[in-house]
């Protein structure tokens, strides 16, 4: 009796140890990756940072005051602009998806959406410049934007339907019952609820555009100096990172390196706030 | 002669096919509790849910009947919800109070989201409110606290002050002490025999003691019929029918 049990139970105890070194092992190669780009980015993009990088503007080859202050800040205009197209038809849809969306046409949508957020982001960046560049002739803010509230689109409408859907129906019925029209309890009651959670989609889906290139490269193009003017083409951080890179100078592969540090960081940040916001959705 | 406040003529209430209420016929009187009893399932909610029409916000739902408010019938199609609901106020099983809102928000919520803005006045409906909920001397100093951070009973008072805030004729507290302590439990009785002054009350209780304690007329639903409907006392100590009986003593539910 001794015997068998023992005997069985050791291999049983060696089973469990090799299957969790593999599943150990996985785990640390999974973050490989990730911490190796980021100590490479550190290390390579920490000794070009300087405090002209966040204050001028691109410069020529060899001059050593070189920015990408208007990238920066046309990077957060685009980003901007594309959470100001998204975020209303987002919450609404998201809502109505959550309320309404129940029968076929929830289901067509609800399937849309998801496939959508699986797009290659480059196939918006096209529509964008069919639907803006080629008419209004010019690269411009305007079809970045719009290229990058399309990829925002179906991460802030599937996290506001997932949100909304989590507020108990009591909380609903308790509003209504005090005679409110059912349009501000959805808004004022169960939105306000559901917020901090909706917020968290809105977040990931900034810190997702941010990091676009691809669909920015035709339609807000780039441009060396400052522009405010939405239908003027505008400097992003990506695409600028993506003209240094590409360059065959030191000086604007070093540039390229700070970019992606900044970037990178940026979306470091938002990620952060969003996780110390998730921790705080509570619907009690 | 009492007034009668509700009356409901022949109502017949469905859940996606599923007959829930069967030729409902009773009277509510003004300015008195009415206990609803029966056994889970019987139902005893759905028939209150139907008084201010939160029956129909559910999918699947149908009505069919008439229940009359002041000699006018709320189920008609043209009638508005959102007014009869602004007269027929309701509490639920669970304390519901808004997450996001502090306690002066949560009583103040019905109010403020329907447009009045005058802060003295609404100062004055919280202090009434919550005077009349028997919760104001426990929250006066934390008016701005969440109304979640309260206790279960507490949060419930609380439900009590938000539906009287909007100055409501009657009020249905949908079995409101099922989730509360004996202690908790003791205060609304006592606060619902103080509001029956101005107010109607009908409550859904599977407690039959307390609807014995705190109801002046007391209805006994059983799958979806009206068995029996008398005075508290009537259907206490002399049941016409054989299954009130039974189950009032406790032989089934």
């Amino acid at each position: 009796m001794e015997n068998i049990e023992s005997r069985s139970y050791s291999i049983r105890k060696i089973k469990e140890q090799l299957f969790l070194g593999i599943t150990f092992c996985a785990a640390i190669l999974a973050v490989i990756p990730l911490f190796a780009v980021i100590f490479y980015i550190l290390w390579r993009g920490f000794s070009s940072l300087n405090f002209a990088f966040f204050t001028q503007l691109p410069a020529p080859v060899g001059e050593s005051r070189s920015g990408m202050a208007n990238a920066i800040v046309g990077s957060m205009i685009i980003v901007g602009l594309g959470t100001l197209l998204s975020l209303p038809v987002g919450i609404f849809s998201g809502i109505w998806l959550a309320e309404w969306g129940k029968g076929k046409t929830g289901f067509l949508v609800r399937f849309v959406v998801d496939v959508m957020s699986g797009f290659p982001t480059i196939v918006f960046g096209i529509f964008s410049y069919i639907l803006f560049v080629l008419t209004m002739r010019r690269f411009s803010a305007l079809a970045g934007g719009f290229a990058l509230a399309l990829i925002m689109l179906p991460y802030i409408t599937r996290t506001t339907e997932e949100m909304v859907k989590m507020v108990p129906q009591t909380l609903r019925e308790s509003a209504l019952a005090l005679g409110l029209p059912e349009w501000k309890v959805l808004l004022f009651v169960v939105l306000r609820t559901a917020w901090n959670g909706v917020f968290t989609g809105i977040m990931l889906a900034v810190a997702r555009a941010a990091g676009e290139t691809a669909p920015l490269l035709f339609t807000a193009f780039n441009n060396n100096y400052w522009n405010f003017r939405l239908d003027q083409p505008m400097a992003s951080m990506t695409v600028q990172i993506y003209n240094y890179a590409i360059s065959p100078f030191a000086d604007w592969n070093r540039m390229a390196w700070a970019g992606s540090l900044v970037l990178v960081f940026f979306i470091l940040l938002i990620t952060i706030v969003v996780r110390s916001f998730s921790k705080r959705v509570s619907y009690g | 002669m009492d007034k009668v406040k509700i009356r409901v003529n022949h109502l017949n209430a469905w859940f996606s096919g599923k007959q829930v209420l069967k030729e409902i016929n009773m009277e509510i009187v003004e300015n008195k509790v009415t206990a609803i009893i029966g056994p889970s399932g019987c139902g005893k909610s759905t028939l209150v849910r139907c008084l201010n029409r939160i029956h129909e916000t559910v999918p699947g739902a149908r009505v069919r009947g008439e229940v009359w408010l002041d000699g006018e019938n709320i189920l008609e199609p043209r009638v508005d919800p959102v007014i009869i609901r602004r007269k027929v106020g309701m509490v639920f099983q669970k304390p519901t109070p808004f997450p996001t809102m502090s306690i002066y928000d949560n009583v103040t919520a019905g109010l403020k989201l329907n447009g009045v803005r005058n802060k003295q006045y609404l100062d004055e409906v919280v202090e009434n409110s919550l005077r009349q909920a028997a919760l104001w001397e426990e929250v006066k100093d934390m008016l701005d606290k969440p109304g979640v951070s309260l206790s279960g009973g507490q949060q419930q008072r609380l439900c009590i002050a938000r539906a009287l805030a909007v100055k409501p004729e009657v009020l249905l507290l949908d079995e409101p002490c099922s989730a509360l302590d004996p202690i908790s439990t003791g205060k609304i009785e006592e606060l619902i025999s103080d509001l029956k002054k101005g107010l109607t009350i009908v409550i859904v209780t599977h407690n039959m003691q307390q609807a014995a304690r705190i109801a002046d007329f007391t209805g006994f639903l059983l799958l979806g019929e009206l068995i029996e409907f008398d005075t508290t006392k009537k259907i206490f100590t002399a049941p016409a029918d054989k299954r009130t009986e039974d189950y009032i003593t406790g032989r089934f539910g």
